[in-house]
């Protein structure tokens, strides 16, 4: 096992699939001479040269849908948004030809395109670069969200959705780029909707994805440690496919949930999961499911008041707490 | 219009001192923001202005108070050179409620109502369409004033550049755009980005009038600017004009500058603004050494007065952040 970044796993992820198969190539604004926005490609360029590794105008649109198109040929474009704000440019070709062109052709056409970069809040950049976009993409059928957590999710995540045959839209985040996780020195891939316990418990179930899983391994720490509460924490990991065997395996066995999520909480991706439990788990519940989310506003700037719109390890803790 | 080709007339003293004390405010103030920046005053991200003051300054006086304007996440100059107070500005940087958007917005997202200040955009290319419609909406409610948009060249590779190129000049819309040209879109230089740098072409290929313009002028970008204007409230449709400048500074905080070298940078700050427009001054006798000293401490007093109204300033309590989402008006 190696202590290393998130960035740096992304990154290797990125060099053992570039060098496994010839057709993945990596392209996006600032990618490649400019080591990326946040360095996740640093050295590649260098490395694999201009054929691998290329540099785009600030044109998602079309360099999105040059990706998708490319992608019907056999190219594995690995696409980085600088951020997945700025998805919205490119959202035709995101939704209307990535998601349906497989189902339109019916069945004809392959579209294996990466299409990968952060998407957070917390940052104080405001609402036009804080999107959280997973519930919004996880609508649409024929897409695939992956929204790792961990350095070790994050490298194993992002093989598989390399070698996938689906658009696979994979969600990073910039406040853990530089956080370091445990990660083998040899090669692993992680399958796209299997969710991960993170921690053991029998009281109360927590379940989250992306940073918000962390936030949950915070709160169990503080759950165990002050209020004698022993919670399970359930990273989806994907979000589409999702994987509901796992969710409703922790309910059944603690028999109480509370859903975080840092995205907004209006068709969020903890209203699938509530609704998931409605049906399914309904008699194994001895509370209500409840809900902890960002709050639903777009994000503010000012510092001292965003760190309250994202929820905090103490948020669930209040939560949970309501419960018993 | 080839303005570069005839330099422009010399401007009155009073002028020229105007022209000066903005340029030297906003200098200041972006000098400080760095600063205010590295003691985590301001958070997020911070794109500096410097080195371009001359075109926010220069365009701003070819514009009347009931013009509207839309700028980049790169706006503290416009906005200064607008007319928004300084204090308002820094306090939205320090995230206050005094902030001329609330504290809400950040460095990126400043907003005035009171100057027609309609953003502060940190999307490349999405204030193009926007002023598009500001002046769609002026001419239909029959004002004559003129939308001035300012983007950097980067936004001439997004789509929404070239769609609101086509629709304003269609309807003959009453827009300014001004392409800040200052040769790099974050790490990438012109070359490798566009597949033709000339931005006046590119309006060409619109049927839209436009001209160049040495964008380190101030006086050449003011008579340009003007003539652009005139010729938009007479009828004659929208008008590009580019600014051929250059940012002193790095794109933002976190950038090492790997892609220009030193000389490059210092080579254009010779050419600077503040340097081209003083010399000329000095040159025509307009303009004296103490001049530039008294205004030096007249604007350092200004950006200190504004950092202390920003730290006076107050945090929005967390039980207002669903407040304007919505219309808290009923109907208009
Ligand atoms: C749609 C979109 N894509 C990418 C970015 C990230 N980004 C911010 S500024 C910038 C460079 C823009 O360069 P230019 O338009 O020339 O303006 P300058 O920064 O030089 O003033 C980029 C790529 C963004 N904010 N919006």
């Amino acid at each position: 096992m190696a202590l290393i970044t998130y960035r740096e796993a992304l990154r290797h992820a990125l060099a053992e699939e570039i060098q496994r198969d010839e057709n993945v190539v990596i392209l996006g604004e600032e990618v490649a001479e400019y080591d990326g926005a946040y360095k996740v490609t640093e050295g590649l360029w260098k490395k694999f040269g201009d054929k691998r590794v290329c540099d785009t105008p600030i044109s998602e649109a079309a360099f999105i849908g040059m990706g998708i198109g490319a992608s019907m040929l056999g190219l594995r474009p690995v696409m980085e948004l600088m951020f997945w704000s700025f998805a919205t440019v490119a959202w035709d070709q995101i939704v209307n030809n990535a998601g349906f062109v497989r189902y339109m052709s019916g069945g004809l056409i392959n579209c294996p395109i990466v299409i990968r970069g952060p998407a957070n809040g917390g940052t104080n950049v405001g609402a036009t670069h804080s999107h959280t976009p997973e519930n919004m993409l996880a609508n649409i059928p024929g897409l695939k969200v992956v929204c790792p957590a961990t350095a070790y999710d994050a490298k194993g995540l992002l093989k598989s959705a390399i070698r996938d045959n689906d658009p696979v839209m994979f969600m990073e985040n910039t406040l853990l780029y530089g956080e370091k996780w445990e990660v083998p020195e040899e090669e692993y891939v992680i399958p796209l909707g299997v969710a991960d316990l993170k921690r053991e418990g029998t009281d109360v179930s927590l379940i989250a994805h992306g940073r918000a899983a962390l936030t949950a391994l915070k709160a169990a720490e503080l759950l165990a440690a002050e209020h004698d509460i022993s919670a399970e924490v359930l990273d989806l990991r994907s979000i589409r496919p999702l994987d509901e065997e796992a969710i409703l395996r922790t309910v059944r066995k603690t028999h109480r949930a509370v859903l975080i999520e840092e995205n907004k909480p209006f068709c969020g991706v903890d209203a699938q999961i509530s609704s998931l439990l409605m049906e399914k788990a309904f008699d194994d519940l001895d509370a209500p499911v409840l809900r902890i989310s960002a709050i639903d506003a777009p994000a503010i700037y000012s510092p001292k008041v965003e760190v309250k719109q994202l929820p905090r390890p103490t948020d669930v803790v209040a939560k949970v707490l309501s419960l018993f | 219009m080839g303005t570069d080709l005839f330099p422009p007339p010399l401007p009155t003293r009073d002028h020229a001192l105007v022209l000066l004390r903005q340029m030297l405010l906003i200098r200041h103030f972006e000098e400080r923001c760095a600063e205010l920046y590295t003691q985590q005053k301001i958070r997020g991200f911070l794109h500096l202005y410097t080195g371009e003051e001359a075109v926010a300054v220069g365009v701003m006086q070819a514009l009347d108070p009931r013009d509207a304007v839309v700028s980049t996440y790169r706006e503290h100059g416009h906005a200064l050179a607008r007319g928004i107070a300084p204090g308002a500005i820094m306090a939205e940087m320090f995230g206050r409620r005094e902030g001329c958007s609330g504290g809400r917005g950040g460095s990126m997202h400043l907003f005035d109502a009171a100057t027609r200040f309609y953003g502060g955009g940190a999307i490349v290319g999405g204030g193009l369409p926007v002023a598009v419609g500001l002046a769609l909406a002026d001419r239909m409610q029959g004002r004559p004033q003129v939308s001035c948009c300012f983007f950097g060249e980067g936004a001439a590779a997004e789509g929404e550049f070239h769609e609101s190129m086509n629709l304003a000049q269609l309807w003959r819309l009453p827009v300014l755009f001004v392409c800040e040209n200052n040769l790099y879109a974050m790490g990438s230089a012109l070359s490798i980005t566009e597949s033709s740098a000339d931005f006046t072409r590119k309006a060409s290929g619109y049927g839209m009038a436009a001209g160049a313009v040495d964008g380190m002028d101030v006086l050449a970008v003011e008579n340009s600017a003007r003539a652009a204007v005139q010729a938009i409230r007479a009828g004659n449709g929208p008008f590009l004009l580019e600014a051929r400048t250059y940012r002193f500074r790095a794109h933002s905080m976190f950038d090492p500058e790997l892609y220009r070298s030193r000389e490059e940078v210092e080579h254009w700050r010779e050419h600077g603004p503040l340097i081209t427009l003083t010399r000329r001054l000095r040159e025509a006798g307009l303009f004296a050494e103490e001049d530039f000293q008294a205004l030096t401490r007249e604007v350092e007093a200004e950006v200190e007065q504004a950092v202390a109204f920003a730290e006076a300033g107050t945090w929005e309590p967390v039980e207002d952040l669903c407040r304007f989402v919505y219309s808290e008006v009923e109907r208009a």
